[in-house]
């Protein structure tokens, strides 16, 4: 007999999904809210899950990322992923002329041989062992190399600036209920900022061929932008660069060692990557969940969001929605007609998405070829708490060899 | 027993709908009737990259979606409609019989008004891949000066296309400002001020009076309305594009010079608006009810409305038996010129007021709404189209018009007009 008065409100649902003890699975939870595509938390935040809603709402101007339009407001929004346009849409134009088409369009792609080189030394340096940690030796250390050598942060300071990146990644895995102001995020970003700008000031005088030169040199239509402008763009792309990242790669190898014959295909069938990074990103996607706040009331899935809400936007959940994505609960790695919000939507869209997905394409596929005999240590392995960027803190495999 | 499906019209509505009979599942004999020699083409690059090098004017062939098993009778021409014997008269003279008939002959450039005028040396107009080869290679040529009569989508590409290869240009339009008549007075606004920003010699609110020759066959000048004259060896006349109709005339019909109604299922009408049986029609040529636009039909002339016309009626026509389909989405139009993207969606001919949504003028970034009766009828950006998809959805829900919710990126100044 089922007792339909056990099955527990959806809002509380949501707080279970936020527990850190369902860190390692919040599939099942979300597979219960969906039945209310959008609702009320008892805090009088709402929360999306539908993903229609979600996408709709990824590209509605009524909502706003901008923190000082919350309704608990902390300040303006630090770099240009949470501002409003104008000032986000010319920050990003600004930045983005250095990082693709139609200014720079053959930036990324040139970046191949040298991720692949990366790649290959990392994996080398697992020869002779049989077990290792994917996320501390491989998953992690490689976009932080890649978007330092992007930004031109040269590899000798890199001790330095791990320290502050792994402050603020600290410091940001913990319970995002827990609203009390973290000092050491603080000091990592007092830190971090005072490198950039002596980092900036350095190339202002003597430019190099990196990103940082360029910004700061930049001649566009747009103008130059200031020195705050640019320590806090630097800053995002650091972070905003490795943290999903590794999640890519972390959740990634997790989805293949659970499915051994996912991992025979990537072995095997040439191409098969590039499919394959896409359905990771909707099936295990890095980040989970995104914040806006609303500046009018907003119509979404029958219900009316009241003007200055907190809206939590569960990208994770939206990609496994049945009535957009066929048998979503199963992991297709040829899914067709894949338009999954890993990346986000809409103006704040992720602008590194071309270098993640070549970066997730090249390790992966490197991993699946060279390591021989992989086994999960732990399953489910130990994870991060912070529920919108989710990922396994460690990932041990053991193995029996590494081939050239 | 005979089952015929014939599609008169080879270019993008008569392919895609020709492979949506196909993709229907229809098995049985189909024909496709087309003017010009050649396989169907596309025709947004011919204004655009072809003009400007980039692509030829041969590489502009349209990509095949599906098969499609058909007898192409191309080079052939239909001159006229017998719908009683259900044939149709070829222009060898011969006539083929069909079961089904989908008209999708589009639409032709207008031409100048004065015959003789119009066949001088030097003036042309843009429809078809032939003119936009030859007036390639006039611009190629390096033209002393360029005038563009009339500044619609097409005119404005070309001045753009001119000003990319460094030719100077003259754009004369009858109204205040280019792209007045399809858009209204903001985007109008800002079109003169980026032509003239570009170095584009418009001149607004004058028309044509005569293309004046050399004494020997070839354009020697423009005379203007305001008494000036524009020195040219070059007008490209872009008076904006005529259904062809003509053929269907006297077979009972409901065509006009402004095209075939049709009912939103792509179904053509007679006079008195009920629909023929087996007849229906797709693309530049119809004008089609529209189930988010009650009122007179709409003539869109827009790339994606083709398209979508073209699979619903291509659907209906294969399956007689079936529930008929019906266009759904918003009309929708883009257009690239002086380094901007401009993009359309909804039904600007139906508005009685704009307001500028998003953006500025000055910045060359924006988006215009388009009120009809307190309602949002249609939404235009220039560089600016990520909003658009959310103005789609607005538009569809009815929305009031103008919007005063609060929002991210609001209008730099409260810009109002009355079109
Ligand atoms: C230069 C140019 C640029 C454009 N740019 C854009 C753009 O940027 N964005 C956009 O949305 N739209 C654009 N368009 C509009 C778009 O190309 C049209 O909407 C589209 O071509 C309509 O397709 P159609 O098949 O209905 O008509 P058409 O393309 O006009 O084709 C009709 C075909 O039927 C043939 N035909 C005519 N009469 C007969 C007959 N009696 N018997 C047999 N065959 C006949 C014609 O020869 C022609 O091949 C542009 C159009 C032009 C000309
Ligand atoms: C797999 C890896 C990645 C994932 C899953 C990812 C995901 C996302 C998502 C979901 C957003 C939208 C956030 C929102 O709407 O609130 C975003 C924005 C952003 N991402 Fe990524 N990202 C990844 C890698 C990268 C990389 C490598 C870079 C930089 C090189 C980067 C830079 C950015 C920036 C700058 C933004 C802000 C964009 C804006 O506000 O306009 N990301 N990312």
């Amino acid at each position: 007999m089922t007792d339909v008065a056990a099955e527990p409100r959806v809002d509380t649902l949501m707080q279970r999904v936020l527990d850190a003890d369902n860190r390692h699975d919040p599939y099942p939870l979300y597979a219960r809210i969906r039945s209310r595509p959008v609702f009320r938390e008892p805090d009088g935040s709402y929360v999306v899950c539908g993903y229609a809603e979600v996408s709709a709402l990824l590209r509605d101007p009524r909502l706003s990322a901008d923190p000082v339009n919350s309704p608990a407001p902390v300040g303006p929004g630090f770099s240009f992923l949470n501002m409003d346009p104008p000032q986000h849409d010319r920050l990003r134009r600004m930045t983005m002329r250095h990082f693709g088409p139609p200014n720079d369009p053959g930036r990324v792609e040139a970046m191949r041989p040298h991720l692949l080189t990366m790649t290959t030394s990392l994996i080398d340096a697992l020869k002779g062992r049989d077990e290792i940690d994917l996320v501390a030796d491989v998953a992690y250390p490689l976009p932080v190399t890649v978007v330092a050598d992007l930004l031109g942060v040269p590899r000798e300071d890199e001790p330095k600036f791990h320290v502050w990146a792994e402050a603020i990644v600290q410091a940001a895995d913990r319970d995002p209920r827990d609203r009390r102001p973290s000092e050491g995020i603080q000091n990592a970003l007092v830190g971090l900022g005072g490198y950039m700008m002596g980092l900036i000031e350095a190339r202002r005088s003597a430019p190099r061929d990196d990103m940082l030169s360029r910004l700061v040199h930049d001649d566009g239509p747009d103008g130059a932008m200031n020195p705050a402008e640019l320590t806090t763009t630097a800053i995002l792309l650091l972070l905003a660069g490795h943290e999903t990242t590794v999640n890519l790669i972390a959740n990634g190898m997790l989805t293949l060692l659970r499915m051994p014959d996912m991992m025979r295909r990537l072995r095997e069938e040439p191409g098969i990557e590039i499919p394959m990074v896409e359905e990771l990103l909707r099936y295990e996607p890095p980040v989970h969940m995104t914040f806006r706040s609303t500046l009018a009331d907003v119509e979404a899935g029958g219900v009316t969001i009241p003007a200055r809400s907190a809206v939590r936007l569960l990208i994770a959940c939206a990609n496994r929605d049945p009535a957009r994505f066929e048998d979503a609960e199963r992991f297709i790695p040829d899914r067709p007609n894949n338009q999954h919000l890993g990346f986000g939507s809409g103006i704040h869209a992720c602008f590194g998405a071309p270098l993640a997905r070549l970066e997730g394409q090249i390790v992966l596929r490197e991993l699946a070829r060279r390591l021989v005999a992989p086994r999960l240590v732990d399953d489910p392995p130990p994870y991060r708490i912070n529920p919108a960027l989710r990922g396994p803190r460690s990932l041990r495999v053991q193995i029996e060899g590494v081939v050239d | 027993m005979s089952d015929h499906i014939l599609i008169v019209g080879a270019s993008l509505a008569g392919l895609r709908a020709a492979e949506a009979v196909r993709g229907a599942g229809f098995a049985g004999r189909l024909t496709i009737v087309g003017e010009e020699p050649c396989a169907p083409y596309d025709r947004p690059p011919l204004s655009k990259q072809v003009l400007s090098g980039w692509v030829e004017a041969a590489q502009t062939e349209l990509p095949a979606l599906r098969p499609v098993d058909a007898d192409w009778m191309l080079g052939m021409r239909a001159t006229g409609l017998d719908l009683v014997a259900r044939r149709v008269r070829l222009s060898d003279g011969s006539r083929i019989g069909f079961d089904r008939l989908l008209v999708a002959t589009g639409a032709r450039a207008r031409r100048w008004p004065v015959a003789a005028e119009a066949r001088l040396d030097g003036v042309t107009v843009l429809r078809t891949r032939d003119d936009a080869a030859a007036l390639r290679v006039r611009l190629a040529a390096r033209p002393e000066r360029v005038v563009v009569v009339g500044g619609g989508f097409t005119g404005c590409e070309v001045a753009s296309a001119c000003i990319d290869l460094g030719a100077p240009v003259t754009v004369i339009e009858a109204l205040e400002a280019p792209l007045l008549s399809a858009l209204g007075a903001t985007v109008g606004r800002y079109a003169a001020a980026i032509q003239r920003a570009k170095g584009v010699d418009l001149r607004t609110g004058v028309t044509v009076t005569a293309l004046e020759d050399d004494g020997a066959g070839r354009l020697a000048r423009v005379r203007l309305s305001d008494g000036q004259a524009v020195e040219t060896a070059l007008a490209v006349v872009c008076l904006g594009a005529a259904p062809n109709v003509e053929w269907l005339g006297g077979s009972g019909l409901a065509g006009s010079p402004r095209g075939l109604h049709c009912d939103s299922a792509g179904r053509a009408l007679d006079a008195a608006g009920r629909p023929v049986d087996g007849i229906f029609a797709a693309g530049d040529v119809v004008r089609m009810d529209h189930p988010a636009f009650p009122g007179p039909p709409l003539r869109t002339e827009h790339w994606a409305s083709a398209c979508e016309q073209a699979a619903v009626a291509g659907a209906n026509i294969a399956r007689p038996g079936e529930p008929a389909r019906r266009i759904a989405a918003l009309p929708g139009f883009w257009s690239m010129q002086f380094g901007a993207c401009l993009k359309l969606v909804g039904a600007p001919e139906r508005a009685d007021r704009t307001a500028l949504l998003h953006g500025s003028v000055e910045s060359g970034r924006f988006v215009v709404g388009y009120g009809q009766a307190g309602r949002l009828v249609a939404a235009a950006a220039v560089d600016h189209t990520h909003w658009l998809p959310f103005y789609e959805a607005q538009i569809e829900a009815g929305a009031a018009f103008p919007p005063t919710f609060a929002r991210v990126d609001p209008p730099a100044a409260a810009w109002d007009f009355a079109p």
